[in-house]
């Protein structure tokens, strides 16, 4: 990746502002903003997920194919998410709101 | 791979023991994706089972949440600048944003000790309800993984001053610093799934 | 603590356990030290990091696992053969049942699996070790410690009794107080670590390490079936350990999970269990289908048909697997919709599972069979797995659930699938690449006898009860009623079948030892495969030159073309991990660790705990690279294991 021979952490910079602008957005999103319950909860798991990606593309590499491991690793996380999904849906379904 | 491509590759890229130590890493990482799910979900599922304790609406604070957070995404930061460094084959500044990473770790876990105290002196404890078990055990799980990635980190530490960049310790160092920036991943959650929306509902 | 709180007493069948336990490490310690085999047993297996050594443990521990719980089972078969027996009283008859099921579930089937794959998946890929051949033996020492853990209950502290699924609010600190029900908790903790670092080492092992020109869609489909067992182990793992942990915290801190009291939620266990515990039977399902393929394919001497068919079923029940767990628990009251959503995807897993089926047939149609004894193994399990398929998807539908749910019906069907699809693939398996693990087959004719003992035994035990099912005997029921009586009395008689054919075959490993003859070519069966390109004994660095792959069935492929794996001019120094005592050591204190948190001895625990914190701290300070094995040593080994003597002494 280029970043790696640059002088100036370019990516990690962006990474790290947005980080702190979406946590921000998220922090008034649930507790200034009058938008109804359900919304509040849906968007800033939204806003959570993009902030994970920032994390796991821009300072984890993720993608990083002189790693010689190819699509592996975000293949890996991504069929975690997936289970994760699963695991949290799925016992709400069946034990909360499946009745 | 020719001598010039392997100037461009990174040091802990460039042995197939390293490839194959961060690949490994990688899956235990989607691995504890799913642990950490378990405890989302054993959280969600026992949500208001409060009994006669309190709700966490009442004991939740919007500051101390907001100042772990940023406390813990600093960190982060500071441990991918360490990396970047170390790409650079600079040791010195490797070390030193490492230890700033480390001394935010502490920071974090300094809040989130006096935050479970706070919460215990109101009448919130493990034993209390089903809700605060799941807290307890979730937010807990990762102050124990932070906690232990201090220790972890701070012997790879050591190792950079005694035997300085290797294709082995550079690929250590990169596996903690994929192990810390995950523990931010896993507490973004933790703070918008546990806090806010206990603070909102 | 008293002594007679800490030791089990009052049982006679147990005191005959303990006098059976003192005199057989007596015996043990007595040959080791007569023939000064200490150094050795150190030396050569308690410190290896050699994957065929480490998967030789592996199935010997689950052999001696296949026998605990089989002594449990015909326990079991004895006391239901009459009913008002009184063999066993209803305590010891819980406490039976639950150390069978969880014995053979996670202490013999995954085992037994992870042994051969241990041994086979580096040797079919052409790989010379693990990638990680030290997080490996750590991986064994875990499970090998854990089912001693486990194990011990029954005569330190009394074993638990709440059913391998453990159910709360019965397995919960209020129903089962003292340390049985924690010995299952941290016996399976202990060895869970071990699987989940064996599904990852395992992993990166088949994705870096094929040999040149190995695609993944080349792979023989034993290591396609591993690859994908684990995918299954590392997303279904995790969600074990952290049910475990939370059962563990309930009962020994006094958190609120599980509990009636404090708004706890005991139906979460069964939720959080069977979200691993599904998978987990694919854990140990698709791991035997990749066997049979195996044996199916060389025995009927063509290549397995429909390949690619066979690995995309495979990767479909994977994911299916995921999203089935409800239907364990359709009677809990999760409304229709919930219920009817797992009824779809339950029955769904049969359409994958049905085209395997029908690419086994279609492997064998128009071959010609050799009727060898792990080839008899797998053309018994494709009807009798059929049998047990179909009743599952009967199990399936909801709405006939509620009745067949808790009866024998449902102990038929899970037997016809684990025992005709796992333990006869153990079987097989072990016989099929016997020859390769020690050098001679294993006696053909004790072989087949054994088979046919064992699976009519199979029948005969289990067919009749899903007819006791239907007639409504319940599970877990220590005590039967005189209008079971036959059916019971049958299907007791055929638990005894088994147990003979298991005798017998125990007995054929000795025979054969004794009387089979030495293994020259290595290639035992005309085989397909890379593991039969190495010469038998195996150099312990497996391949002295990387064969390069060019299509599926290497070997065969290879043979045709009168290539061998052994090319003396492109020879270069073979790099070797180290032994090491520390996984050894590790995984020891671990076990002290835990069975102090069975006790509840928390400061001791922690101690001990700490110790393995230390020793994980000093493994990360030393820097072993391992060595070299010289160019002039693989040529010697491999010219005396090729025949190959006496160009040797002519140059």
């Amino acid at each position: 990746m280029a970043s790696s021979t640059k002088r100036i952490p370019t990516q990690h910079i962006i990474g790290y502002v947005l980080s702190i602008v979406l946590t921000l957005v998220a922090a008034w999103v649930a507790l200034k903003s009058n938008l109804p319950t359900l919304w509040i909860i849906v968007g800033i798991l939204l806003l959570a997920v993009i902030q994970a990606g920032i994390q796991l593309i821009m300072f984890m590499h993720m993608v990083e194919f002189e790693s010689n491991n190819g699509h592996i690793p975000w293949n890996m996380m991504f069929h975690g998410f997936v289970a994760a999904a699963i695991v949290v849906a799925g016992s709400l379904f069946t034990m909360v709101y499946g009745f | 791979m020719s001598t010039q491509e392997a100037k461009h590759t990174p040091l802990e890229y460039q042995t197939t023991h390293g490839q194959m130590n961060i690949l490994g890493f990688w899956i235990f990482l989607a691995a504890e994706v799913v642990l950490f799910s378990t405890l989302f979900a054993t959280y969600a599922v026992l949500f208001g089972r409060t009994a006669d304790s309190p709700l966490p609406s009442e004991l939740f604070g919007a500051e101390i949440v907001l100042i772990m957070t940023f406390l813990l995404l600093t960190s982060s930061f500071t441990c991918g600048i360490a990396i970047h460094n170390m790409r650079q084959g600079q040791v010195k500044p490797l070390i030193i944003w490492m230890v700033i990473t480390l001394l935010l770790g502490l920071g974090f876990l300094g809040f989130e000790i006096y935050e479970f105290m706070h919460y215990t002196h109101e009448g919130a404890t493990l034993q209390s309800s089903a809700f605060w078990s799941s807290f307890y055990v979730l937010a807990g799980t990762h102050g124990l993984h932070v906690t232990l990635g201090i220790g972890w980190a701070t012997l790879l530490i050591i190792q950079i001053v005694k035997r300085g960049l290797t294709p082995v310790t550079s690929q250590k160092v990169f596996i903690i610093s994929l192990y810390w920036h995950f523990l931010d991943v896993i507490w973004i959650f933790i703070f918008t799934a546990v806090y806010l929306i206990g603070m909102v509902v | 603590m008293k002594l007679s709180e800490f030791f089990v007493t009052g049982e006679p069948l147990i005191y005959a356990g303990m006098v059976a336990i003192v005199l057989v490490t007596c015996a043990i310690v007595f040959l080791l030290t007569y023939f000064k085999r200490w150094g050795w047993l150190w030396r050569e297996w308690l410190t290896t990091v050699d994957h065929k050594k480490i998967g030789i443990m592996y199935i010997l521990s689950a052999l001696a696992m296949l026998f605990r719980g089989g002594v449990d089972a015909l326990m079991m078969r004895v006391q239901l053969a009459f009913p008002d027996l009184n063999f066993l009283n209803s305590q010891h008859y819980n406490e039976i049942f639950t150390t069978h099921g969880t014995v053979m579930i996670i202490f013999m089937a995954m085992p037994f699996l992870i042994g051969l794959m241990n041994i086979v998946v580096p040797l079919q890929i052409g790989a010379r070790d693990f990638a990680f051949p030290y997080v490996n033996a750590l991986s064994f020492w875990s499970f090998f410690f854990g089912a001693l853990l486990f194990n011990i209950s029954f005569v330190i502290g009394g074993s638990p009794d709440a059913g391998w699924t453990s159910y709360t609010p019965l397995a919960g600190a209020a129903l089962s107080p003292g340390p049985g029900q924690n010995f299952y908790l941290l016996g399976l903790q202990l060895s869970g670590i071990g699987t989940l670092a064996t599904g990852i080492n395992l992993m990166v092992t088949i994705l870096k390490m094929r040999a040149p020109g190995m695609k993944l869609f080349q792979m023989p489909i034993f290591t396609w079936s591993t690859l994908v067992t684990c995918f299954i182990i590392i997303f279904a793992f995790p969600i074990l350990t952290v049910a475990l942990a939370l059962m563990t915290i309930d009962r020994i801190f006094g958190a609120q999970f599980f509990t009636l009291t404090g708004e706890g939620m005991p139906m979460l266990w069964a939720n959080l269990f069977w979200m691993w515990g599904h998978p987990e039977v694919y854990i140990v399902i698709l791991p035997a289908f990749g066997i049979f393929s195996e044996i199916i394919a060389t025995f009927a001497n063509k290549r397995l048909f429909g390949y690619k068919a066979m690995v995309w079923s495979m990767i479909l029940i994977a994911g299916l697997s995921f999203l089935v767990w409800v239907h364990h628990f359709f009677t809990m009251g999760a409304g229709a919709f919930v219920n009817s959503v797992f009824s779809v995807s339950t029955m769904l897993i049969a359409v994958p599972t049905g085209v395997k089926i029908f690419n086994w047939l279609g492997t064998l149609y128009k071959s010609k069979i050799q009727f060898t004894t792990p080839m008899l193994w797998s053309l018994a399990f494709i009807p009798s797995f059929v049998i047990g398929g179909v009743t599952g998807v009967m199990l399936g539908m909801a709405a006939a659930d509620y009745q067949f749910h808790n009866s024998y019906f449902l102990i038929a069907h899970f037997h016809y699938v684990l025992i005709a699809g796992t333990v006869f693939a153990c079987f097989a398996g072990l016989e099929y690449w016997y020859p390769k693990m020690f050098g001679h087959k294993l006696n053909q004719k004790l072989g087949k006898l054994s088979f046919w003992l064992f699976v009519i035994g199979f029948h005969i035990t289990f067919f009749p009860q899903y007819f006791l099912g239907l007639d409504g005997m319940p599970r877990r029921l220590f005590d039967t009623a005189p209008e079971w009586f036959t059916l019971n009395f049958i299907s007791t008689i055929g638990a005894f079948g088994m147990g003979a054919g298991f005798a017998l075959f125990v007995l054929n490993i000795y025979y054969s030892y004794k009387t089979s003859p030495r293994e020259k070519t290595g290639d035992s069966w005309d085989g397909r495969t890379l593991e039969w390109a190495t010469p038998t004994p195996i150099p312990h660095y497996n391949f002295a030159t990387q064969p390069t792959v060019k299509e599926l069935d290497a070997f065969h492929d290879m043979k045709k073309r009168g290539e061998t794996t052994y090319d003396e001019s492109k020879l270069k120094p073979i790099h070797m991990p180290n032994y090491s005592g520390q996984p050894f050591i590790m995984m020891g204190l671990l076990f002290f660790s835990s069975f102090a948190l069975v006790f509840e001895w928390i400061i001791l625990s922690a101690v001990f705990l700490v110790a393995v914190l230390v020793m994980m701290g000093i493994h990360s300070f030393d820097y072993d690279d391992g060595y070299h094995v010289e160019v002039e040593d693989i040529k010697r080994t491999e010219r005396q294991l090729r025949g190959l003597n006496d160009e040797h002494t002519g140059s």
